[in-house]
């Protein structure tokens, strides 16, 4: 029961990047691809911040009468990884939109079609 | 131990009353009654929970901050409605007036 | 006892709408549920004891990243009805995916058979390096936000990169979709149809803008005592100048901030992060080491740690406004 509870965090966080997985890989639609692709960098978020928690602790802001504080480092990775993450998104939007103005469809399939075609 | 109990019962309430707008999203029929469940539960939710939190707090910074949260939350939350019901309308969704009405709504899964 | 329910009831409801946005096929429906998944995880942060992710995940994932994926679908669909942009089904092949999500699941779930129970203070993550910052932050940066203390100062170089991250990603987004888009014969038809100037949204947006924009300078400068810092106020200062543009109208944004300033300031903020190294260089220490900026270590530290903060903040505003503008522009004719 304790290493249920103990592990829980990391097997959902499992669940979710192999969800996201999934959706980057089977399906067809570029918009849904990229959110597969997000969900995945949120759960890798998870794990990372899940790794770095002590029982009991406070968050790593030093205070009065506080003696045991969570680890700031991965606080700190993960801080950078987010704004790394939006920056990658929002490319990734913008290629859509062009690729949608050239080719008038977001569906990977058509899009081979199409070239295959030219 | 008089504001433990009252901060729970706030707390409660507060929860209660958000499980209640969920129920409205779920079980209503039509957009503008959804709209009408979410708009005016969630205002007082939120209003009951941090009211709980703040008898919590005491006289403290973060009282002023829990008083400043729902000051913006009173302001946004209706004009958020507002906004969607605005939306919704010039978009050209019509209320569904009687349950013999066919649904002419945008399609949704 | 009661966190680890939160913590548990959480992560469930995480798994159940991650599993809801691969199941969907309405867009629409799927980013407004990726918002919902972002800001169920913020919470997962706050409860794991991490405020400043949570705020940063708030803010960036539930705010920008849902903004932009909407103005994507605005974008992508053409019809001026409610009918928005449906995945078509069958165009997935389900079974070698499934297998290779398996195979993989399994492997990394062998893998977390040995991973110390989640919380567990003698887990080597805790004992090594993580001490040393806990235990000499105060001191050696005068900083208690010890957060804010490694990404300003003792990772400095990190923090950099990203800027320089951020700043790139905005001007490859504005080399994308920065111009207008070409004329093509279907657009000549269909004008967006506007929707009428609402008294109720400008007076509720003239009374909080103002407030966003407080809101968003106290995280600036109180990053260093409590959660917060360049990126968190980067992204709510342009959350302000992004609900103005929302309500008034694109051009009368572009009124208030020229698209030349935002491509300005974003270059600054970095040069300024730049700046506050090489003025470490030329008074004889090393790149970013903030110690000869002031009479003490201390001084020196805070004065670095500010200048490189208001730096980032200033990027991450410009860009993330550019980046709005740039997709918001592109459906203009």
């Amino acid at each position: 029961m304790d290493f249920l509870i103990g592990h829980y965090n990391y097997w959902i966080v499992i669940i979710l990047m192999m969800v996201g997985l999934y959706t980057v890989i089977s399906r067809g639609n570029l918009i849904k691809k990229i959110i597969g692709l997000n969900m995945f960098q949120v759960s890798v978020f998870l794990l990372y911040i899940s790794l770095s928690t002590v029982e009991g602790g406070a968050a790593p802001i030093i205070t009065e009468g506080v003696e045991i504080y969570s680890n700031p480092l991965p606080h700190v990775l993960i801080l950078t990884a987010i704004v790394v993450g939006v920056a990658t998104t929002a490319l990734a939007l913008a290629l859509v939109v062009r690729i949608k103005e050239s080719y008038g469809t977001i569906e990977e399939d058509e899009i081979h079609k199409l070239d295959q075609s030219l | 131990m008089i504001i433990d109990i009252a901060s729970w019962i706030l707390l409660l309430a507060g929860g209660g009353l958000g499980i209640v707008g969920g129920i409205g999203i779920h079980r209503f029929p039509d957009f503008y009654s959804r709209l009408h469940a979410t708009g005016i539960t969630d205002t007082l939710c939120a209003m009951l929970i941090l009211l709980g939190l703040g008898l919590q707090a005491g006289w403290s910074i973060a009282a002023f901050k829990l008083a400043l949260i729902f000051m913006f939350l009173f302001f946004t939350t209706p004009t958020a409605s507002h906004a969607l019901a605005n939306a919704a309308a010039h978009s050209g969704l019509k209320p569904k007036l009687s349950s013999n009405d066919s649904d002419k709504q945008a399609p949704h899964d | 006892m009661i966190d680890i329910i939160i913590d548990i009831t959480l992560l469930t409801f995480l798994a159940i709408t991650s599993v809801a946005i691969l199941r969907m096929s309405n867009l629409f429906a799927i980013v407004m549920l990726f918002g919902v998944f972002s800001l169920l995880s913020a919470g997962l942060f706050v409860v794991m004891d991490a405020p400043d992710v949570a705020f940063t995940e708030a803010a960036v994932g539930a705010g920008i990243s849902t903004v932009l994926m909407l103005a994507t679908l605005a974008l992508v669909k053409r019809q001026q009805k409610p009918h928005y942009t449906e995945e078509t089904p069958q165009t997935h092949r389900p079974w070698l995916p499934l297998l290779v999500v398996i195979v993989t699941g399994s492997a990394l779930v062998y893998g977390t058979w040995d991973i110390p129970a989640f919380g567990d203070p003698d887990a080597p993550a805790q004992t090594h390096v993580a001490r040393y910052y806990i235990d000499n932050a105060l001191q050696e940066t005068g900083v208690p936000n010890i957060v804010t203390a490694i990404l300003a100062s003792y990772r400095g170089f990190d923090t950099l990169g990203e800027v320089a991250v951020i700043f790139t990603a905005a001007v490859a987004v504005l080399l994308l979709i920065g111009g207008r888009r070409p004329k093509s014969p279907a657009t000549s038809k269909d004008k967006e149809s506007k929707i009428k100037p609402n008294l109720i949204l400008r007076v509720v947006a003239k009374f909080l803008i103002p407030l966003i924009i407080l809101f968003a300078l106290y995280v600036q400068f109180h990053g260093d005592f409590g959660p917060g810092g360049g990126f968190q106020a980067g992204v709510i200062f342009s959350a302000a100048f992004i609900l103005y543009s929302l309500v008034f109208g694109l051009d009368s944004a572009e009124k208030i901030i020229p698209a030349n300033w935002l491509r300005i300031l974003a270059a600054l903020g970095l040069l300024i992060y730049a700046g506050v190294g090489i003025a470490s260089l030329l008074l004889g220490e090393n790149y970013l080491d903030y110690t000869p900026l002031g009479s003490n270590q201390i001084a020196g530290q805070h004065l670095g740690i500010l200048l490189v903060e208001l730096g980032v903040g200033i990027t991450v505003a410009a860009a993330m406004l550019i980046l709005f503008f740039a997709f918001a522009g592109r459906g203009r004719d």
